[in-house]
């Protein structure tokens, strides 16, 4: 068929802040998250979980929960048909614990059994006996001791190189919990031929394959892992946690499993940002300009490596900020301690490193009399030098000088109506009276890198297939809330100059890894590879037709429909699948020196506080920033990021925090662990800076991590104005305001 | 797990005697977290909406089933203050003051107001019928009462002399949702003495007696008795640290937030 075309630009393509495909669902309650998965037949589970946080087992007797009416299966480590341990990094954590239990909460035995209540029962009825022996809680001591995941040097330039004003200091980040909505959830199915399908909670479907198939002893196309609808991550699913017990019982009972933490569980089930110490020494001119910093840093891991190494090395590498200094000394340690795992959360080690970098410029600020913002601007770090610490020039855009700028220029509004005691510090709990008010503004900047680093090889397959109806895109990278499909489906369309995309998600048989949801990554890294199969295709298409541009009618020549989609189709839908690589990263040398990072952003943010003195209540009242996004592929989206961002970063600045005795969670729960509500939340202004990097989509930079970053500081930063205190730990609770 | 659902004060009375271990319940939102925790597992429950003589609002006479919406909405002031900070309108809608004085948490934030007001406690029982107990009689220690297990709270009484001032205030770390690390009720009454009640720095709610007889009659304390008055506030406290705030701090707050609430009900 012919006939003539008008060229019609696609709708929702890049650059627009299409909706949602999964937003309409989510929002009226259709959309099935993991929790709501379903099998006729199904058992559920339950684990069993140490009540100390150190100790030896003695004796792990499961006669009595086997024998309860509706039990099916209890399962231990001797359990385990291939490998004991799994991990991310390092294999060191057992699947189920045997000989020893290292931190409060680490499982031991898992059941099955008719219903949830029956498995929590049977859990609860198996006997463990545990010698209990105290617990190594103090990261310091660990890192005396030895006990270190990992130790990582930077030096560089000069040790003995000085300036004339010094400021040290010495501060703590509390740790912080990802405290997804959704909690961990799953579902096994085994297949009848001794393989199994998984469908839980993840960000990274491949690596929970790898680690299963290994622990199950069976061969990698035995297992397979699918998507499901996952209700938050922020890191938190990055390790796994019910995957392979799940497994483990899908196949002893031949039946589906299913699983479902509650939120005291969820707390233990999965890791947590890492608490910080940190020591710090700033050196600098007159002028401001930096002369030296020295820091170290020690990150409390947990019992087991999770992604620590990878943490470390990012509180590391970013401890200067986005600055320039020619003299940099750093030491940072991730111990390893009797406390829960600590692993990935948004922001990955530059979040703590960014309270102690910023808290430090602003005491240079106030001892050298210049503004907190003019500092910075001074030493801004900009495309083309090089990063402090590891002495990487920075090829890509690198616009800090303007987002400082761009920040300042937001105008600060009038304050809310006081009158309303919902603005006030204590809202409506009526504590305060605006003359008990006092105002404060602070800054700050940060840094992180996008992608995964330190040569690591971040590949990422995408396919994309083009069908009678437009195109189907095909991934196993996981979405989980952060608008993944809909950016994939605004890349294929402008990419293709096709109306109709479809974006499904796949399982790991199907298709090759796409990495992990983290690090910022899945735009740059799913967009790319889909950006990508989308060029190639097309081109593939038009050279073969002899067309100059591909529409919803066809293929064109000249104005003409030269075939049709239907036709370009009919021997089957036509299928392209690349895999797509970032510019190449590298392993640092002993010095820490080398280019271990493919790009990086910045981002700066101004919080204005209210606080109260006497009682030492915050309310934050606005938030606002200036972020580097390379290109905004969806501008709603990103707002969505930004002001999400804030409201975790706001909640470590002043309420989010694990708090541990020994080794033992106090408040794995929401009535104790507090997330900001509403009535917390700033207003919050943005302004997306654009200046396009170097290799994602359309020059677009990942933006999920870098609105956590610099808000916590920024608040901190903020009540020290309004306080004159020091305040040298997140979360400042009020206490610290009050008698500090 | 059972549940009864009595339609009269008789009809739950009577279930109550039949059942001595079921669970009362309200709005159960104290009920029912306990029961999500698993510290609970209720066999038998007796739930009390659809009671209606409790669920009346009568001039010094506030029923136990009334909800926090109710009394945000209602004629007292102290009353609508702290009701509007408990939880979230959903809490509010389904909460009642006869759960948080059965809960007797010392963060129950009704508990305050009734302290400070020396309201009395109505409970009824099958077999022996009604009986008040003034609230420092009822509420014995952290989540206890003298509550016998036939009995059921009908309502919170008012007493007949009401103050010509009162103020609530809540120390919470954030602002909505939250749990008390410090709350405070003062009241001037007609004869121009004080009335001061905390909760959230004891093993129940307490008065602040010697804060109280320090004021005296005093109608607009100012200045150097407001600082008396808070210092003797945060010694008479006896709080706790735990995970939610330390011992220091919470004497510290109570003290100031006396000292501001007397400000504003200062004549
Ligand atoms: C998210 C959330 C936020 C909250 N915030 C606050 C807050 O800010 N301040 C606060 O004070 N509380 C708060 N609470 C606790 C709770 O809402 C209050 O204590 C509420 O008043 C309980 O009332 P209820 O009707 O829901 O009680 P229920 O849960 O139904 O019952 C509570 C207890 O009282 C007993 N009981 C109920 N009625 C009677 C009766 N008539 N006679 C004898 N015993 C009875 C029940 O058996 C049970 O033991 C919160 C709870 C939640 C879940």
């Amino acid at each position: 068929m012919t006939g003539t075309t008008v060229k019609v630009p696609v709708r929702g393509g890049v650059g627009e802040s299409t909706m949602r495909p999964d937003g309409i669902p989510k929002v009226t309650g259709n959309f099935a998250f993991a929790s709501d998965l379903y099998a006729d037949g199904m058992l559920w589970g339950a684990t069993r979980r140490s009540p100390v946080a150190h100790g030896r087992i003695r004796r792990v007797d499961i006669g009595a929960a086997l024998a309860m009416p509706g039990v099916v299966a209890v399962l231990t480590q001797a359990d385990t048909a291939g490998r004991r341990t799994f991990g991310l990094e390092e294999a060191d954590q057992p699947v189920l614990a045997a000989g020893a239990v290292r931190f409060w909460g680490e499982p031991i035995a898992v059941v099955a059994a008719h219903d949830p209540d029956t498995a929590r029962r049977a859990a609860a009825a198996i006997g463990v006996d545990i010698e209990e022996l105290p617990p190594l809680s103090d990261p310091e001591v660990a890192v005396e001791q030895g006990s270190v995941v990992r130790h990582i040097r930077i030096r560089r330039g000069e040790p003995d190189a000085s300036g004339a004003v010094v400021v040290e200091g010495y501060y703590e980040v509390g740790q912080q919990d990802q405290a997804p909505l959704g909690t961990e959830a799953g579902l096994a199915i085994p297949d009848g031929e001794g393989g199994v399908d998984l469908w839980a909670v993840s960000q990274w479907l491949h690596a929970d394959h790898e680690q299963i198939h290994l622990s199950l002893g069976v061969a990698p196309d035995q297992v397979r892992c699918h998507p499901v609808g996952v209700g938050g991550a922020f890191g938190s699913r990055e390790d796994m946690s019910m995957h392979i017990h799940l497994c483990m019982l899908a196949l002893r009972t031949g039946r589906p499993v299913k699983m479902v933490y509650d939120r005291a569980e969820s707390f233990t089930g999965h890791v947590h940002r890492h608490p910080a110490r940190m020591w710090y020494r700033h050196e600098a001119n007159e002028d401001g300009a930096l002369v030296k910093v020295e820091a170290k840093i020690i990150l409390d891991g947990g019992a087991y490596a999770s992604t620590t190494s990878a943490v470390i090395a990012n509180a590391a590498y970013f401890a200067v900020g986005p600055y320039r200094v020619d003299n940099v000394s750093v030491d940072g340690y991730g111990a390893r301690t009797n406390n829960p795992p600590a692993g990935a959360m948004r922001g990955f080690g530059a979040v703590q490193a960014c309270f102690g970098h910023e808290s430090q410029m602003d005491r240079l600020a106030a001892r050298l009399e210049m503004d907190p913002l003019e500092l910075r601007r001074r030493n801004a770090l900009g495309s083309g030098d090089p990063n402090a610490t590891t002495g990487q020039i920075i090829e890509g855009s690198l616009p800090t000088v303007r987002v400082i700028d761009e920040l300042a220029a937001i105008p600060v509004p009038d304050p809310a109506d006081p009158a309303d005691v919902r603005n006030r510090p204590g809202g409506t709990g009526l504590t305060t009276d605006p003359g008990d008010i006092r105002r404060g503004i602070g800054y700050a900047l940060s840094i992180k890198n996008l992608a995964f680093s330190e040569a690591f090889d971040d590949s990422c397959e995408a396919s994309v297939i083009l069908t009678p109806m437009g195109a189907e895109v095909r991934t196993a990278a996981c979405e989980v809330g952060q608008g993944l499909a809909m950016v994939c489906q605004q890349i294929a369309r402008t990419a293709l100059g096709l109306n109709h995309v479809a974006v499904v998600f796949t399982d790991t048989s199907e298709i090759g890894s796409a990495g992990s949801t983290s690090a910022s990554r899945q735009t740059q890294m799913t967009g790319g590879a889909v950006l990508k199969a989308c060029e190639e295709l097309r081109d593939r298409i038009l050279t073969e037709h002899g067309g100059d541009d591909l529409t919803d009618d066809g293929v064109v020549r000249g104005g003409e429909v030269v075939a049709t989609l239907a036709e370009l189709c009919a021997s089957g839908p036509i299928e392209h699948r690349v895999v797509f690589r970032h510019p190449e990263t590298f392993s640092t040398d002993e010095n820490g020196q080398g280019a271990p990072h493919a790009d990086f952003a910045v981002a700066a943010h101004r919080a204005v506080v209210d606080v109260d003195p006497e009682l030492g209540l915050v309310r934050v009242v606005r938030v606002d920033t200036a972020q580097d996004v390379g290109t905004a592929l969806n501008p709603m989206s990103i707002r969505g990021q930004i002001e999400g961002g804030i409201m975790q970063g706001l909640g470590l600045a002043v309420m989010e925090e694990l708090v541990l005795d020994e080794g033992r969670m106090l408040n794995a729960n929401f009535t104790d662990y507090l997330l900001p509500t509403f009535a917390d939340a700033p207003d919050v202004e943005c302004r997306l800076v654009e200046e396009p990097g170097l290799w994602g989509p359309f020059g677009a930079k990942g933006v999920g991590e870098p609105p956590t970053i610099s808000s916590t500081p920024a608040v901190v930063a903020a009540i020290r104005d309004a306080t004159g205190l020091e305040l040298i730990r997140a979360p400042v609770r009020p206490e610290h305001i009050v008698l500090p | 797990m059972e549940i009864v659902r009595p339609t009269t004060l008789d009809d739950a009375l009577a279930a109550r005697d039949a059942l001595p271990g079921a669970d009362l319940l309200a709005g159960g939102t104290d009920l029912m977290v306990e029961v999500n925790f698993h510290h609970r597992e209720p066999e038998h429950v007796i739930a009390l909406r659809r009671v209606s003589e409790i669920a009346g609002w009568e001039g010094r006479r506030i029923g136990a089933g009334v909800t926090w919406t109710r009394m945000e909405k209602g004629p007292l002031r102290a009353l609508a203050q702290l009701s509007r900070t408990v939880g979230s309108p959903q809490i509010r809608n389904a909460g009642t003051i006869g759960g948080n004085i059965g809960t007797a948490s010392p963060a129950g934030d009704g508990l305050p107001y009734l302290a400070a007001l020396d309201a009395e406690i109505e409970v009824a029982s099958a077999g022996r019928g009604v009986r008040r107990l003034r609230w420092d009689e009822f509420l014995v220690g952290v989540k206890q009462t003298a509550l016998r297990p036939d009995e059921i709270i009908i309502a919170a009484i008012l007493p007949e002399v009401m103050p010509v001032a009162e103020e609530f205030a809540k120390v919470g770390v954030r602002n909505a949702m939250v749990i008390s690390t410090v709350s405070a009720c003062v009241m001037r009454m007609p004869d121009s003495t004080w009335r001061i009640a905390l909760g959230s720095v004891a093993p129940t709610v307490i008065r602040a007696r010697r804060a109280e007889e320090l004021l005296g009659t005093t109608a607009a304390p100012r200045g150097s008795l407001l600082a008396e008055v808070a210092d003797a506030v945060a010694a008479e406290v006896r709080p706790i640290t735990d995970h939610r705030a330390t011992e220091a701090y919470r004497r510290h707050a109570s003290g100031v937030l006396v000292r501001r609430l007397v400000g504003r009900c200062a004549a």
